[in-house]
């Protein structure tokens, strides 16, 4: 048997003026956050665009990145541009002489990031990004994407931790490969690709 | 009924004509309601845009405006400006004249139609002998109006708008005028001061002798609103708008100020028609309890006005859209018998004035209830068309 017509619009009713009596009384169901004025604690796992990690105090000295342009080639709407950094006599330096990112262009996919064999390139979880200027102002340079290592460290705690301690154990075997010249004749196993 | 506050606008508006030279007294008498009615909906517009939008962010666990002035009681003066101010567009092809004249033909006979709304004792701008047919005859108009703005638009989805709420306010238009004929019936009186002066006095010296006291004026007061609701687009019934899947029907072609004369007549309509309720069912201008008469009847009035714009908040904030063949089958299959019934109950109702013996009142409410009853769960079930509502059930995933 069905209950009676218009039952379920009185029941309807009644939930939402339950809401609105709730909704001053009971915080729990104010769930609003007032963007400006108050925000949410960060996300670990949140990501939008990518960023370059240096180590060190100087921000363009400690880049990780070499230039070697693997992200240039994988970023499917192709919006990196690396120009490799040369010496007087045109020698490569393993350095990117510019490295502009358009983030009007980025999807945010982070294959840049699972790409990259270094850890030089890391998602940022910074949101506040309007810009007066639409075209120049989304192109970001290498010096406003370079930031610390801390920096990364302080918004993706646990993925920092893995890369610092996957980054030490390369160096400590590439110290330990240095130390005995002649040992054998195994070559050194090539660091491996960072899964992200 | 001789205190001070009770007659206060009637005699400071006869005080007003009294200082105008004798030539000019009529039309200043004329003149001083209509500027009070402009003035004070207009504002209470304004008022309400701004209830509107907390009451809905209430109903829905949200804030609702709290960014201009303290708790966003700036709000309505925020939006107002940006109308002002804003571009008026007006599309290529579109027939200009007409364009330009709907929000106008909108807004104009709303307002006419609150000259025969008895806001206070002897607080009417016009007391017509046919008050009520005037009502309905002015309030029609806005159909003319909103088929004017979605034919001049020049646009499909503006002409599908107005083809929209041509059906609905023809379709509605009938179960509202028929369920205020109970309450016409009831008083023997087209005008609508009869009309409340009928609904003055107590039953037992504590029951206001208003007609949703009895079984036929309650259904009537619901099926009004009903249809009411229906008549001033509001939802569940705001498929002339349907921003899901018409944009805004009439509206899309209209920006600026001719956009906010749009809304302004909307929600005049609503009042309009809220006053009309008021008047027909809820005693009016007249007070809920013999021991709270002191209060100034226009306060009664505009007290019941703000619970019925309540009511309409709290529909929007809780009922999804019709579809189009929901909504006519609900006026066809389902309100236009039901007032038909009612109608019939209200004869009754008459009829049975004359029983004496003890108890007939209580006699007289039962048969009138099973009266109304009966038609109303048949009608209802036949409207679900014998289909069982429950928890849903699944094949595989259980």
């Amino acid at each position: 048997m069905n209950p009676p017509p218009g039952l379920g619009i009185v029941k309807g009713l009644v939930e939402t003026a339950r809401n609105f009596v709730g909704s001053f009384h009971d915080p729990a169901r104010l769930t609003t956050v007032q963007y400006p004025d108050e925000r949410l604690p960060a996300k670990e796992n949140a990501r939008n665009f990518p960023f370059l990690v240096y180590d060190g105090p100087d921000s363009e000295k400690g880049l990780r990145c070499v230039a070697c342009k693997i992200c240039e080639k994988e970023c499917p709407p192709q919006c990196i541009y690396i120009i490799l950094e040369r010496d007087a006599n045109g020698k490569p330096q393993k350095h990117p002489r510019v490295f502009d990112l358009d983030i009007s262009v980025c999807m945010s996919c982070q294959i840049c990031v699972e790409v990259c064999p270094f850890d030089a390139i890391k998602m940022d979880t910074d949101y506040e990004l309007s810009r007066s200027d639409r075209f120049g102002g989304l192109l970001l340079t290498k010096a406003e994407l370079a930031k610390p290592n801390d920096y990364y460290r302080r918004i993706h705690p646990t993925e920092a931790q893995e890369v610092d301690a996957r980054l030490e154990e390369e160096r400590a075997r590439a110290q330990a490969k240095a130390k005995p010249p002649a040992a054998a004749a195994k070559p050194a196993a090539p660091a491996q690709p960072a899964p992200a | 009924m001789s205190q001070p506050l009770e007659q206060l606008l009637v005699r400071l508006k006869d005080w007003l004509v009294l200082q105008c030279p004798p030539a000019a007294q009529g039309l200043v008498a004329a003149l001083i309601p209509a500027a009070a009615i402009v003035a004070v909906f207009a504002s209470l517009f304004a008022l309400t845009t701004l209830l509107e939008r907390k009451g809905l962010g209430r109903l829905q666990n949200r804030l609702g405006p709290n960014r201009v002035g303290p708790f966003g009681v700036l709000q309505p003066l925020a939006d107002g400006l940006k109308m002002l101010i804003k571009e008026d567009i007006v599309p290529r092809d579109a027939d200009r004249l007409v364009h330009l004249l709907a929000p106008v033909a909108m807004v104009v006979p709303v307002l006419l139609a609150y000259a025969v709304l008895p806001f206070g004792q002897r607080l009417v701008a016009v007391n017509f002998d046919a008050g009520i047919l005037f009502f309905f005859a002015a309030g029609a108009t806005t159909e003319l109006a909103v088929f004017m703005a979605g034919w001049s638009s020049r646009n499909k989805y503006s002409l599908l708008g107005a083809m929209r709420a041509i059906a609905q306010m023809i379709s509605y238009e009938v179960p509202l005028i028929l369920s205020a004929m109970t309450a016409v019936m009831a008083a023997g009186s087209l005008s609508l001061v009869d009309i409340v002066g009928s609904q003055a006095g107590y039953h037992w010296g504590w029951l206001p002798r208003w007609h949703a006291f009895t079984p036929w004026g309650f259904a009537g007061l619901l099926l009004f609103t009903i249809a009411a609701t229906a008549e001033s687009n509001r939802t569940p019934f705001d498929i002339p708008e349907g921003e899901s899947e018409i944009i805004a029907g009439h509206l899309v072609e209209y920006s600026g100020f001719k956009y906010a004369l749009f809304f302004l007549g909307e929600y005049l309509g609503m009042f309009a028609v809220s006053g009309l309720g008021i008047t027909l069912f809820l005693g009016g201008w007249h007070a809920p309890v013999p021991a709270l008469e002191w209060v100034p009847s226009v306060a009664w009035f505009f007290a019941k006005l703000f619970g019925f714009i309540f009511l309409f908040i709290w529909l929007r904030g809780t009922l999804p859209r019709l579809r189009t063949d929901q909504l006519m089958n609900f006026a066809w299959k389902f309100m236009v018998p039901m007032v038909l019934v009612n109608l019939m109950v209200t004869a009754v109702w008459h009829f049975t004035r004359s029983w004496h013996f003890s108890g007939a009142g209580l006699w007289r409410w039962l048969v009138g209830a099973l009266l109304l009853a009966g038609p109303y769960l048949w009608l209802g079930r036949a409207l679900a068309g014998g289909r069982r509502f429950g928890p849903r059930s699944y094949h595989y995933a259980s």
